[in-house]
Order: C-alpha cells, then structure tokens, then sequence
C-alpha cells in the first residue's frame, strides 16, 4: 500500500522558509495570502494489504525517523 | 526502444544531432554503412565542439604547455606539477556556462562536481575550490535569480563535499545577461607515484562502473553546450542533470582508498558526453578495443535504450579499468560507502567499441578514425572594431569622491556577502582566506609546502584587444601569486568565447590565445590544462545575438616553499608604502573610465612582459626573505582603490603623500597600469635602492598607521566609511 | 587522552578534528566507522564531528542518530562517557536526543561561514575549564543549520540549570539575540553550544578545531582541546 507523511513544522515554531515565500507571493502581487508553512511529504510503498497496519507502520517510521517530534508534527494517510 | 530511436538514420536526423552533411559523410566513409541510432548519436558527441574542440584545437597546440615542473600537461583530466617533496599538484578549471543560464543552482553545482572528479580521479585528494564567475547587468532582473542560484549552487555542493572553497572572482556586464559563465576550478594534492592516468591496457581487463545509477539526465548536454541559445534553451529544462553531492563526497572516498591499492589500470570520470566519451576516450588513447555490455549497467529508470546510457549525463560516475584479479578487493571497497559497482565489459584487441544490449549490438565503431577523423576547422577570422579612442577627460568628482564610488561599484565591490556562503576553511589548511591575500593560500597538509591559487581576466580589455587582453589575464594571473610571495608554476585556462562561426569572435580567440600563448613564454607558466566554451551567445527578441566578452579565465598555481612566509593584504603600523613598477597614468578602460564618466573607450593598459617579469621576480624575492611585510598588486582601480583594500583587509589606516608625479590626480591614483605592486617595508629608503639596483621603479606614496585612509589633501575617510561602502552592494542586490 | 572520531558516510571534518586533536594530545585519534558497532576500548573522549552525513537529507543528523554505532554511543553516555558534538555533530545529538533542542535552518535562509564570537557561560566543565567564565573567544563557524530551538520550558531549564555552554556575542561579550550581526543563524537567547545535565556531552556549531594554529589565523580554539586532556588525563 502507498502511504504518504506529511511532516510540518509545529505550530509556533518558526518557518523561515515559509516566511520567504510569504513574502515572495506577496510581492507577486498575491496579497490575500495569509501565512505561509512549507513542511516535507514522503511517500512509501508499505508491503501490506491492511490500511490501518500500513498506517500503523507509517505512524512508527515517523516517529522513528522521518519527523522529529522535538520542532515537527506529522500526519499520515493511506492513499493506494 | 523510444519511438525516437526507432527513427531512420539519414542526413536529417544527423543535423538534429548538430553534425554538418560533410561530417555525416565522414560517418559513412568510416562505417561503410548507415550507422545505427546509438552510432549516429556516439558520433554526434565524440564529434562535437564540446569534446572534440574542432573549432579550437588547431590553435590550442600554439600554447606553451612543458617546464621541467610540468609532469602531465593538456590530454589528461587535468594538469600535474610538481610542487616538491614528491608530492604533485593536480588542477584544472571547467566551465558550466549554458547549464547555469538555464537552471543556475544545479548547473553551478554540477560544475563544482565535474571538475572536482576530473581532479581526484587522478589520485589527487581535492584540497581547494575557486570559481570565476560572471554575470549581466546588476539591474537585469534576470541577473539576480541567477547569482542566487549560481552561488548557492556552489556552495551547496562544494560545502557538502568538504573541499573548502577559496577564492574566484566575479564580473558584471550586460554582456552577460543571457549567457552567465560558470567556471569552476579544483586543485587537489596527489603523491607523485601514485597519479592515475586515463589510458586503457590489458587486454581482457575489466571495465568497470562505479558512483551513482544512471538516468535520462542531460542527454545531449555536450551537444547543447556547443549551440546558441534561443527561447527553446529554458524549454530543454529536463535534460538538466541534479547533483548530489553526497554521493561526490563517498566516491572521492572510495576512489582514493581503491587508489592506494595498486588494483586500478586506468580511470576517468564520466563527464560530457557520459559513458560514450569516457570509454570511446580510455580505450582510444590506450590503442585497444572496447566491449560493454549496457544491460549490466546500473540503470535509475525504467526501459533505457543504449541510445540513451551512452549519451546520459547522469552525475558522480566513473568508470575503471581494473587488473583482472582486483575486482572482488574494489568491490569490497564500494560496498564499504554504499555505491555502486559493475563490470560492465572488458577491454579487446579489435580496436573497435562494442556497444551490446538485450542481446543484440547497438554500436561498433572503429576507434582509431573515431578520434582521428574528428573534424579540425580553420574558421575564417576578421578583427574585431577597435573601441573609441578616448576623449579629454575633465575629472568632474575628485579623487575621493571617485574612491567612494569605485569601491562601491558592482566589480570592486566586497564579494563577503558571495565567499561567505562558501565553506571556506573544511580541511583545517586555509592560511589566508577569500579577500586577505592576492592569492588564496593552502597548506599542504603534513608539509611547510603552500599553494598560491587564483583566477582573473579583465574581459573589458579583452574586448578592446583581445591579445593584449589574453597576455594580461596570464600575467595578472602570475603577479597575484607573486604578491603573496610564491613561485607561479602553472596555469589552466577556461576559454569562454562568442561563436566561432562568427568570424570577429574567431578573431579574438585566435588573438586571445596569442596573447596568453606571449605571457606564458615571457613568463615561464605553462599552460597544463583548459577547457573551451564556445558560442556564448545571447539571442535578443530582434532574433540578432550578442557574443558575451572574450573572456579566457586563467586560473594560476604557485607554491610556497614555506608557507610561513606567505604576506597578505594586511599592514601593520608604521611601515612605508611603496609603490614598485612604473606609473604612466593609462585611464583607457579602467573602472575609473567607466564609472565616473561612462565611457568604456581608449586602449588598455599596455603590458611590457619583460617588467612584468622583472618587477614580480624583485617582490617575490623580497617577500621571501621577510622584506616585505604586506604586498597588494595594483589592478581594476588603480592605485587607491589598492590601497583602500589594504587599509580595509587589516587594522592599520593609512596616510598618503602626495605623489608629485606631474601627472593630473585621477590619471595617477586611478590609472591601471600593469606589473605594479603596493608594498609595506619597514624601511622604504632601502627598498628604494635595492629597486635602483635591479631596475624597477619605485616611489613612495606614504606611511601605514592612524584610523582611516588619509589622501594628500589631509582629508581622511574613516575605515568604518570605507567598509560600509565597500559592504553596501551586493546585500543590497540580493537581500531586498 | 585516547580520543575517538565517529566517521559517518558524508562526514567532513573529521580530518580538522583530528589535526587539532593530535596537536595538543600529541597522538593520533582513532577514527571509528559509522557501521561499527562498539567503541574502541578505553577511549577518553568520543568525538562527532562537522560535515554533511547522509547528505543532510531527511533533517540533518537525522539518519546518522540511528547508525549502528550511536547504540555503542548511549550506552557510553549511560556511562557517563565524555562526548563532543561539533556543527553536524550537535545535530546528530540533538537527533539522537542526547541533547535536547534542535537545529532548523538559518534565520537568514543562506549558509554562513564566517568568523563568530562565542562567550563562555561557565568555566568548571571539562570543555570550558581552560576559559574562564564570561570569556570571549572568536572560531571559525560554517553551516546551514545551526538556529537552535528548543520548547520555552526545555530552553528554561537549560538556563535554570546552567547547561548554555556557548553564545553568540559581540567581540566585547555584549549579547543581543535580536541582531542578526551578534546572532547570525537566529538561535534563541544566541545559544551556539549545551551541555547536558551530567556536564558530560557537549554540543556546539561552531568550528574552534579550525581555529587552533597561527598560520590559519589563531588558536583561539585551543583551550576546548587543552582543556579536555587535562580534565580527561589529568
């Protein structure tokens, strides 16, 4: 199954990035954007057939590595 | 099979692969048959300006390339000399010019990464970086995009690798504005029996293929580097290769554990061209056939032809010829960092390469006419128009309003904001970094021995004289090793050119390199290794197309035998400053000229290659046996501009006399004379008599010490004055 | 002072590291593959040094903290091992949560290599000892990421606790984590080093191993490394 994991900055914690980009739009005349967040997404193939386990194992390599929970939240969904 | 590759071989589709009907004739003959896809294409790039400089070569062969220091010159990745002590200094400079306009970051990245592989995989641990960069006009909104990426993209891959990035130089001109030049220089330090050439040998040897997977990265990329750019370049955005400098990074490290064993026979990157000319290259020079089997090699995507691996530009690979009984030992050593590693043929005695895959032959092509035949043009030449001879000058702003405004101009200006994106001292051997000394400097670990680096060429001279322009990049080149107090030994050149079809632009190679080819003899700098970057060229919404400036990049090497003795740009207080070499006054295309009264006429600066010799031997000599204890040529700017970078670089000010040279103010203090020097010396009355007994000019102009640089009329701009102008530029450009 | 140095595939600095090291010990460290799985024998210090490991892909540090040798690294802290964590090697801590915080890019969004002044917070450790406290030494620093962060309570405690080992100031020790000249990567209340509670591991941007012979500028570095082989040898 193809599970994708959205990792993003906490809330509250700066983006620098996100702040750039913000600025940047703004000056391409997109005004009514508001704020800006750039996070990552990672995609895997999980070798399952159970949605929820395969969420399950996406859950555990997040925690496990792909975010760090110290600056960053994660969300994870089963799309295929 | 693409349905692209299962088009008919003929005339037409040999002129979408850039190859003229005379040259696709030439093909027949040395087939005796229509070639197959995959041939058509191996011809088109091993035939292309790119690597076969058929443009170039005819008049490459006049430059100096032997000394008794020089132990390989052009024809290997890269140029060796000896720097003593057994040991050799490996380098070369490259240029990324086309794939940086079209995809700044990742085309500056990948030619740090080119060149860095064309240095280590001749034994060479890689121990600096230089870049010589040029941009268009600072208001083009274009230009911004492209120094962003252009910088990023060197330091995030010369960063990443740890090969510390020391020093370059940057230019502006509108001349530039659709057609940046990249060009990436690495040096590398090797044992002198430990350097590993390219040439095949052994017959049944293995080939093998090391580094990273292949993709349908840059295919054509050599071909594409060798034509103009219209609006379909930014189209052709897909056949940009990535970099990954991670990769780069394990594979130096392989490389060079599998280089202490004695397993390898040959080696070379897989640079332009790919697979085709690193294997059409090792078995040609080495007089063997070749045999590959492309199903074995590591493939990143799905249903390759052999059309597209031979051409794939795919980034970090190398291939090796091993002997026969090391495989498992090299395999071994590229499990150990986690790359890849394949046999994917052996070396013959046919003379021919064999291309297979899927069990059938997609190429076999006769090596010896492959290179042989290569097409060698004598392009038609006319000479270039002569700039406007200059107009009287009235000086409408005083020497230190012209001071203020030059050093603040976008080519004097501090390049800190650039140098320091760049790691510039990974490898704990940095002595003088970016901006401290004419040259950058770098211990050679383990040893006293230094290395002297740089890069320089005016172009705006190179416009107005081509050959007086060549000979002055060399020397510039020479006297800014010399100001630090090393022995200039060699250089590499990057020839960046308008196109050669053009027959002014012709002109001015042929003339460049007649000037370069003068400087190196007068000078005794050989040239070890280059690279030539054709059709540099603009096209305009009027369809007409600007050739950028002639612009040959010298990138120099000296060494130090003691790099204790290395001076810099910074003075301590209460020393003479002196002026050495020969002060005429020659405003015709300096800064000054441009800057202040936004003429770009008059002649260069003339050159007198037997000063400049006599000049640069007398200061290096002096900085050697601790006479001089800071030392600055003089350049873009003239005199006070120098000046004001001493006062700038240290903490001692500086208090000027006025010169009572009978010249008018601006003439003399802005004025680019060539072969001079600024230096501090304790004692300048002595300085002076050692400069009558050997002939070189020199004068006094004032005295180290106070808080800011005082000019001859008492008035003195505080140090904080000049720094923050100095600082201003390109924050502004590039941080609003 | 026998001193390791943990290589990791993408690892830079290790060879900076090890002149420095060998300058003031006078002996080679011994360099220490990120797929061994045991520290060598009796080893006084264990060093992570700067570079880019596993390309800083991912998060920096973030795959290097799960190497098989960093499980040979708890267990050495555990026991109350002396570490130092130097540019990717603090990221590499914070990753493996051996110090807490972490490092987010630059406030300014560009590498940055330069010369940096730090401030010593408190001079009775074993890295600071050579200093006294309020010191002010310049080094060289360059990176990417180097803006620490941490939660409001994790960053309270670390300064109720006296664990800020490192700041960036002014050349005359004035603070301002506010001005992006003093501050340059943005860290909150300008932390560039920590400790962590045993006073044991050290982790800290900056580079004082480029900074420890004349010839390239000074030995402001110096003291870190002196420093250790008199607390760690005595």
């Amino acid at each position: 199954m193809k599970v994708r994991v959205t990792v993003m900055l906490k809330e509250g914690v700066l983006d620098p990035q996100g702040k750039a980009v913000e600025h940047a739009l703004h000056v391409l005349d997109f005004g009514n954007v508001g704020e800006v967040r750039i996070g990552r997404v990672i995609e895997l193939e999980v070798d399952e057939t159970d949605r929820e386990r395969a969420r399950a194992q996406a859950d555990a390599m997040a925690r496990a590595l792909l975010a760090n929970l110290v600056i960053e939240d994660f969300v994870t969904e089963v799309i295929g | 099979m693409s349905a692209k590759a299962q088009r008919p071989v003929d005339e037409a589709l040999a002129r979408e692969f850039g190859l003229t009907a005379e040259e696709y004739g030439n093909v027949l003959s040395i087939m005796g048959r229509t070639p197959t896809f995959t041939e058509l294409g191996i011809f088109s790039v091993m035939w292309s300006e790119h690597c076969s400089y058929k443009s170039s070569r005819a008049f490459l062969k006049t430059l100096p390339t032997k000394a008794p220091w020089v132990i390989h010159g052009p024809g290997e990745n890269a140029g060796v000399v000896d720097i003593g002590q057994g040991l050799a200094a490996i380098f070369k400079m490259e240029s990324h010019n086309h794939p940086s306009f079209i995809e700044p970051y990742q085309g500056a990245a990948t030619g740090v990464g080119g060149i860095l592989r064309d240095v280590f995989t001749m034994g060479a641990r890689p121990v600096a970086n230089l870049n010589a960069l040029r941009f268009g006009d600072p208001n083009n909104p274009q230009t911004r995009r492209i120094v962003d990426g252009v910088v990023r993209g060197v330091g995030g891959y010369g960063n990443c690798v740890g090969v510390p990035t020391v020093g370059g130089e940057i230019n502006f001109h509108p001349a530039y504005d659709g057609n940046p030049l990249v060009n990436a220089m690495t040096v590398g330090v090797a044992r002198q029996d430990r350097i590993f050439l390219s040439a095949a040998a052994g017959i049944g040897n293995p080939v093998i293929y090391v580094g990273s997977k292949t993709g349908r990265d840059g295919i054509h990329g050599a071909t594409m580097s060798s034509s103009e750019f219209d609006e379909d370049a930014l189209a052709k955005r897909p056949t940009v290769q990535v970099g990954d400098p991670f990769v780069e990074k394990l594979l130096i490290e392989a490389c060079l554990e599998l280089m202490a064993t004695d397993a390898i026979v040959a080696i070379q990157d897989m640079g332009a061209a790919g697979l085709t000319s690193s294997s059409v290259e090792m078995a040609g020079k080495g007089g063997v056939g070749i045999d590959l089997d492309l199903d074995n090699v590591p493939q990143r995507e799905r249903g390759m032809t052999a059309y597209e691996m031979m051409l794939s530009e795919s980034q970090e690979r190398m291939l090796i010829v091993l002997r026969p009984d090391r495989t498992e030992q090299a395999r071994a050593i590229f499990d150990k960092w986690e790359l890849d590693f394949a046999v994917i043929g052996h070396l013959t005695d046919t003379g021919n390469i064999v291309i297979r895959h899927k069990g059938e032959i997609e190429a076999e092509i006769p090596l010896a006419p492959l290179a042989d035949q290569a097409p060698v043009y004598h392009r038609p030449t006319a000479p270039a128009q002569k700039p406007q001879p200059m107009e009287p000058i009235i000086d409408p702003v005083g020497i230190e309003q012209a001071l203020i405004r030059l050093i603040g101009c976008p080519d004097l200006a501090s390049r800190a904001w650039v140098y320091n994106q760049y790691d510039s001292t990974v490898g704990g051997q940095t002595v003088r970094r970016p901006g401290a000394a004419d040259a950058a400097i770098v211990k050679v670990e383990d040893t006293d021995l230094g290395l002297a680096l740089t890069t320089d060429c005016t172009p705006r001279y190179c416009r107005a004289d081509a050959r007086l322009g060549g000979a002055q990049a060399v020397a510039e080149a020479w006297r800014n090793i010399t100001a630090t107090g090393a022995r200039p030994l060699a250089v590499t050149d990057n020839l960046n050119f308008g196109s050669p079809e053009k027959p002014e632009v012709m002109g001015q190679f042929v003339d460049a390199i007649a000037g370069m080819g003068d400087a190196c003899r007068a000078l005794d700098f050989p040239v070890v290794s280059g690279n030539v970057s054709l059709y540099n060229e603009t096209r305009a919404p009027d369809g007409t197309s600007q050739s950028i400036l002639p612009t040959p990049a010298i990138g120099g090497l000296g060494v130090l035998e003691d790099v204790r003795t290395a001076v810099g740009l910074e003075m301590p207080d209460g020393c003479d400053i002196m002026l050495l070499g020969e002060t005429k006054g020659q405003l015709g295309q300096s800064i000054w000229l441009r800057e202040i009264l936004g003429s770009q006429d008059g002649e260069p600066p003339t050159l007198d290659l037997a000063a400049e010799r006599r000049n640069g031997d007398f200061v290096r000599g002096l900085i050697q046996n601790g006479t001089v204890i800071a030392c600055h040529d003089v350049a873009d700017g003239g005199i006070l501009v120098a000046v004001a970078e001493m006062v700038m670089a240290g903490q001692a000010g500086c208090v000027l006399e006025s010169p009572q040279s009978g010249m008018r103010p601006e003439a003399f203090w802005f004025g680019e004379d060539q072969s001079r020097y600024i230096v501090a010396v304790r004692d300048g009355q002595a300085l002076a008599d050692l400069a009558a007994a050997a002939g070189v000019p020199c004068r006094r102009l004032g005295r180290s010490g106070g808080e800011g640089l005082t000019l001859p009329n008492g008035s003195t701009i505080s140090k904080a004055r000049l720094v923050a102008v100095h600082t201003e530029f390109f924050p502004r450009l590039m941080d609003r | 002072m026998k001193a390791a140095i943990v290589v990791f595939p993408g690892t830079n600095r290790e060879r900076d590291m090890a002149i420095a090291l060998r300058g003031v010990t006078g002996q080679a460290p011994v360099m220490v593959w990120h797929r061994d799985t045991a520290l060598p024998a009796g080893v006084d210090l264990v060093v992570l040094p700067g570079g880019f490991s596993y390309g800083d892909y991912l998060r920096c540090g973030a795959m290097a903290a799960h190497a098989p040798i960093m499980t040979a690294i708890r267990e050495y802290a555990n026991r109350g091992g002396h570490i130092l964590g130097v540019c990717n090697g603090f990221q590499i801590l914070t990753e493996a949560q051996l110090l807490p915080g972490a490092l987010l890019r630059n406030a300014a969004l560009r590498f940055l290599s330069q010369d940096c002044f730090l401030r010593v917070e408190r001079d009775d450790t074993p890295f600071t000892r050579h200093w006294a406290k309020g010191d002010v030494f310049r080094t060289p620093m360059a990176h990417g990421d180097g803006n620490y962060i941490a939660e409001a309570e994790t960053i309270r405690a670390l300064e109720d606790s006296g664990r800020v080992a490192f700041r960036y100031v002014a050349e005359n020790g004035r603070m301002d984590a506010g001005d992006p000249q003093l501050n340059p990567n943005g860290s909150m209340n300008a932390i560039a080093g920590v400790f962590s509670e045993n006073l044991r591991i050290c982790g800290m941007m900056p580079h004082p191993e480029d900074l420890v012979d004349p010839l390239m500028g000074g030995e402001d570095g110096k003291p870190l490394f002196t420093g250790l082989v008199e607390a760690l040898v005595g």
